[in-house]
């Protein structure tokens, strides 16, 4: 309900918004479960194992029970916290795992259940018959718990990411936060001072107490119009900062549109990766519940939440309150409420010598020992030394005192230490470098002592950054002292929670311990402790320190388990914005591709690349007949392709040819300018790498072609080669395959074609077989290389990219009156796999230079990489398969790539294999399927049968053994 | 992750390409021997400290960097050119 005067909410706006289809009203400033409060709504969730009925417990981001799924659009995002989400005109909020309704749900039967589902109950129930595991207990386990629900479909636009650097990040912007990023701002530091919440000011604005004589609200916003006034200042406000990684990274993610109706121009979300020199951490402090029986009815939620309702959004949960607290601070929430006219039915404190007065009475010395009222709280039990008594009651507030937010100094391994007077865990020092700690996070709990100590870990990290300290002046504030006296847990019968979110009782912690799950990490896993989505923040704890009770150890033995990033959940669309469809394999394309797409070439991957398959002509119905086509195209006049995503890289400098002789098995220092040499290069341990041609276009002047796949691999080796192993010698390299648009042009029209457009034409003595040179095409200077992967009569031609349509255009044009036109990869294929050459298909990581029958390229007059280690044994000899050439002669002509190889009278088991099949295709000029493959000692056993099985598609074809060279052998063509 | 680029300066992990120990820059003479080689192909050491190996900054200035971290703490105690080391090392 809410309460009159109350509140930092804006009354004059009225905000209409559902939940489960329900019309409510809130105002400006509410979040969805202050708003639900106000309209009496204690009932927000259902719990993820026993289907529990549960209420909110918390007013901040750790809060384990009301989560609920927003619906944007055609978007649902769920597992939100009800306490987080601000609420907005329109706005459509779900409940989560409830059927058929919230109020009523089937699944509650569980919860009658609940003596078969303590911990462990998987591992002892579900164990036979084996085969119902996967196939009815999961299911039916996924369906009963479980929290809310994916959509099914993409949401990326919602999300974005981005990137910061500062000097100093500070996280959160309580009275710590704000004090340290006022000093640092006025010293000149550049900072960053994020907070999960909308408004800044953490604590202070569910507070009622004063800082200089104004409310802590009015002087947290007098400290943000500061330092927004601050060019070197940053304010990240409902950015929650979600990890701590390497040399002072963060993960952070804002909740850019989060709190308004969806909108087109900016993301729902955001993930920063933030880059600090040093951070603060000022991320305060999370409550602690106290277990007892039936502490997670709908209304019963931790004192610093009920007082922040009531002091921030102006709301109750209900009437007739009662706080139950084992700490001076717990005296706040009922002082407070009792200051603003709510009902205050009991204050309970568990230590007896308890000083406080108010309106309201004052149990000492004991403790809430239950509570009734299923899916709303009606009544709680209160034990004192003279027996119980009930009290009705709508709401108790709870605490067991305040963990700081030690989590992410934990980040990166280090683990907090114990400190027995505020019964808490504090960082240490030093857990992460470059970060300082203060605050309530730090154990220093009053506003005195957070100012305090956020200037002076401003001044630390001012004076690491080589700046001066400004000393501001600390405002006034209270200092109390923390009176605690630890209690985890009451005594009794029945089921008290620990772990609200994931179900874990005290039982459960007790049951793993008496199991001899002893360590607290063994406890986790088999009760699950702290392994919800909220890891266990509100919960943790009070867990361990259960379990040192009953292992009779102390809590500095049993010590925590282990905090990871993120702090808060992050939806993996966040962290991977930007990084689907193409974003994530971005497309590259020819300057081609608009030309080639216009013919309706259907565009295949290669690697990045987009490259044609085929181009069909009018009448063809079928790839093949396209791809036939072409290939006699070739062979009979000529033929376009763009060849330009082969990787091109430029290397010169005086050095250069013994770089090459290096890199390459062959020699290249021999080669002359002008001319082209096909060079082989192997791994260091002796298997081959890549092949292409290079050419020397002057004494210090090559361009070495690459595959389109190893382009990259190969520029970086050569870059390691020559700065990691030859750094002697005087190279420089660099990639052009995107400068230069290159196109083969294949047949034995190709010189024909090429002098139509040629500004001077030439000639078999000017650019013979592996010639090469400059020439000029319309003004335009081009190199030419005369190549061939086709085995005809050839060349490649490289134009500056911005020429590269034009060029392809005028190919095409000039080759169509010759009967000629542009081939696709298909054709490619065939005519290269005609003539025997090799592509990564062949050379696909496990072969040696020996394999592939180019051993002796490897020369012996110089060292390169891979030569020492290509002459191991097991690398050469009979015993390895070594690239032959298949053709069917039986009954069935069909050859496919992956099938095995084995002799004609021979079982096709797996150890019988001796070989298989790299690449097929359908030969026109031969007509016939050919094929490539790998067969032990293949190269003496050319003219032999050997049998070729297809175990996937069934298939069984007798081959002969080939040379792979299957047209014009004696290599007579490309140099016609 | 960042690392120093000794010539770009520090920069994101992304930008960097991980090669392995940088034991690979003490290349053995071709008749160096067989275990020579198979130590410098395929025997790493796996420390639980320091650690030294090769990285390339592929997406900024390709300069093979060798850089001596804690595999431990994580900490990035050194970075230098591939090339000044290699050499220092002839």
């Amino acid at each position: 309900m809410r309460i009159e005067n109350k509140g930092l909410i804006d009354r004059t706006q009225p905000v209409n918004f559902t939940f489960d289809g329900h019309h409510y009203q809130g105002f400006a400033g509410d979040t969805v479960a202050s708003a639900l409060l106000a309209n009496d709504q204690r009932l927000m969730g259902r719990s993820f194992k026993y289907h529990r009925p549960r209420g909110v417990l918390t007013a901040g981001s750790e809060e384990p029970n009301a989560l609920v799924t927003i619906k944007r659009g055609q978007n649902v995002e769920p597992n939100v916290r009800a306490t987080v989400q601000e609420i907005y005109d329109g706005l459509e909020v779900r409940s989560q795992n409830a059927w058929p309704t919230l109020g009523f749900d089937a699944l509650a039967v569980n919860d009658l259940a609940a003596p078969f589902f303590s911990a462990g109950f998987y591992y002892k129930t579900f164990m036979r018959p084996r085969a119902f595991w996967e196939r009815v207990y999961e299911p039916l386990i996924r369906r009963a718990a479980g929290l809310g629900g994916l959509s099914g479909t993409s949401n990326d636009v919602e999300y974005e990411k981005a990137f910061a650097f500062c000097d100093v990040l500070i996280i959160g912007a309580g009275p710590t936060g704000l004090m340290a990023a006022l000093e640092a701002g006025r010293a000149g530091a550049d900072v960053i001072l994020a907070d999960e919440d909308a408004q800044a000011g953490g604590r202070l604005l569910g507070e009622t107490y004063e800082i200089d004589g104004r409310t802590g609200q009015d002087w947290a916003a007098a400290v943000i119009a500061e330092l927004s006034s601050m060019n070197n200042v940053r304010i990240m406000s409902r950015t929650t900062v979600t990890g701590v990684y390497d040399q002072g990274t963060f993960g952070a993610l804002e909740r850019v549109t989060a709190h308004t109706t969806p909108r087109a121009d900016a993301p729902r979300a955001c993930f920063w990766r933030i880059v600090a020199k040093c951070s603060i951490l000022a991320a305060g402090a999370l409550e602690r519940p106290i277990a007892f029986q039936n502490n997670d009815r709908p209304g019963i939620m931790t004192a610093g939440a009920v007082r922040a309702y009531l002091n921030r959004w102006g709301v109750t949960a209900g009437r007739d309150i009662v706080v139950f607290g084992n700490n001076d601070d717990a005296h706040r929430t009922a002082l407070d409420l009792s200051a603003a006219g709510v009902h205050v039915a009991a204050l309970v404190d568990s230590r007896p010598d308890v000083q406080v007065s108010g309106d309201f009475p004052v149990y000492a010395g004991a403790q809430i020992c239950g509570a009734s009222g299923r899916q709303g709280l009606e009544s709680v039990t209160i034990r004192t030394q003279s027996g119980t008594e009930r009290i009705a009651s709508e709401c108790l507030a709870m605490s067991g005192g305040w963990n700081p937010s030690v989590h992410m100094t934990c980040h990166m391994n280090g683990r907090p230490e114990w400190r027995e007077d505020i019964a808490s865990f504090v960082p240490r020092a030093g857990m992460i470098p470059g970060m300082v700690t203060a605050g309530a996070c730090n154990g220093t709990f009053s506003t005195h002592g957070a100012l305090l100590e956020g200037r002076k870990a401003a001044e630390k990290i001012l004076v690491a950054l080589g700046k001066k300290a400004i000393q501001s002046d600390l405002p006034e504030a209270e200092d109390a002292p923390i009176h605690i006296s630890p209690l985890w847990a009451v005594g009794g019968t029945g089921r008290a929670w620990l772990d609200f979110q994931n179900d874990v009782t005290v039982k459960d912690v007790k049951q793993a311990a008496k199991e001899n799950f002893r360590s607290v990490e063994h406890m986790k896993r088999y009760t699950t402790q702290g392994m919800a989505t909220d890891q266990g923040k509100n919960s943790n704890v009070n867990a361990l320190a259960i379990l040192a009770d009953v292992t009779g150890r102390g809590i500095p033995e049993t010590g925590t388990t282990t905090f990871r990033p993120p702090y808060t959940p992050v939806s993996i669309a966040a962290m991977g914005a930007g990084a689907e469809g193409k974003g994530f394999a971005p497309e590259r394309l020819v300057t081609s591709h608009e030309s080639t797409v216009a013919q309706g070439a259907p565009m295949i991957e290669a690697g990045m690349w987009c490259r044609p398959s085929y181009f069909p002509k009018e009448g063809e119905t079928n790839w093949r007949q396209s791809c036939d086509r072409e290939v006699n195209m070739v062979r009979s006049s000529v033929g376009i392709c763009d060849v330009s995503t082969l990787g091109k890289i430029d290397i010169q400098g005086p050095d250069v040819a013994a770089f090459l002789d290096f890199v390459y098995i062959n020699t290249f220092s021999t080669l002359k300018p002008g001319r082209v040499r096909y060079g082989l290069m192997l791994r260091e341990d002796g298997t081959v790498m890549d092949d292409g041609t290079t050419a020397r276009l002057s004494d210090t002047h090559y361009v070495m072609t690459t595959t389109t796949a190893a382009a990259g691999a190969v520029m970086r080796h050569l870059e390691y080669v020559h700065q990691c192993l030859r750094p002697e010698l005087d190279v420089s390299m660099i990639s052009v395959t995107e400068q230069w648009a290159q196109f083969a042009v294949a047949g034995p029209k190709s010189r024909e074609l090429l002098n139509e457009l040629l500004d001077a034409p030439i000639d078999n003595d000017s650019f013979p077989f592996m010639g090469c040179g400059d020439v000029a095409i319309g003004g335009v200077n081009a190199r030419l290389f005369r190549i061939s992967f086709s085995g005809e009569h050839a060349y490649e031609i490289a134009v500056p990219a911005r020429y590269g349509a034009a060029l392809f255009n005028a190919l095409n044009e000039h080759a169509a009156a010759l009967g000629g036109g542009p081939y696709g990869m298909e054709a490619l294929n065939v005519l290269r796999i005609e003539k025997g050459f090799i592509t990564h298909a062949e050379i696909h990581g496990r072969v040696t230079a020996f394999d592939i029958g180019m051993g002796r390229m490897i020369s012996a007059k110089k060292d390169c990489i891979g030569q020492t280690m290509a002459a191991r044994e097991g690398l050469v000899g009979p015993n390895r398969e070594q690239l032959i050439g298949l053709k069917p002669i039986g009954a069935v002509k069909q050859l496919t790539g992956g099938a095995h190889l084995f002799e004609p009278e021979s079982e096709p088991t797996r150890q019988n294999s001796i070989g298989y099949v790299t690449s097929v295709g359908f030969s026109p000029t031969e007509v016939s399927f050919l094929g490539m493959g790998f067969l032990m000692n293949g190269r003496a056993r050319h003219g032999e049968t050997i049998k070729l099985i297809d175990h996937m598609r069934g298939i069984e074809t007798l081959c002969e053994i080939c040379d792979p060279v299957f047209h014009d052998p004696e290599g007579g063509k490309p140099r016609g | 992750m960042r690392l120093k680029c000794p010539l770009c300066g520090e920069r994101d992990r992304r930008e960097f390409y991980y090669f392995g120990d940088a034991v690979v820059l003490a290349r053995p003479d071709p008749d160096a021997g067989i275990s020579a080689w198979d130590d410098y192909l395929h025997n790493r050491d796996n420390p639980a400290g320091v650690t030294r190996d090769l990285w390339q900054h592929e997406a900024g200035c390709a300069a093979w960097i060798v850089v001596t971290r804690d595999t431990v703490s994580h900490e990035v105690l050194d970075t230098a050119l591939a090339s000044d080391l290699k050499r220092a090392m002839s």
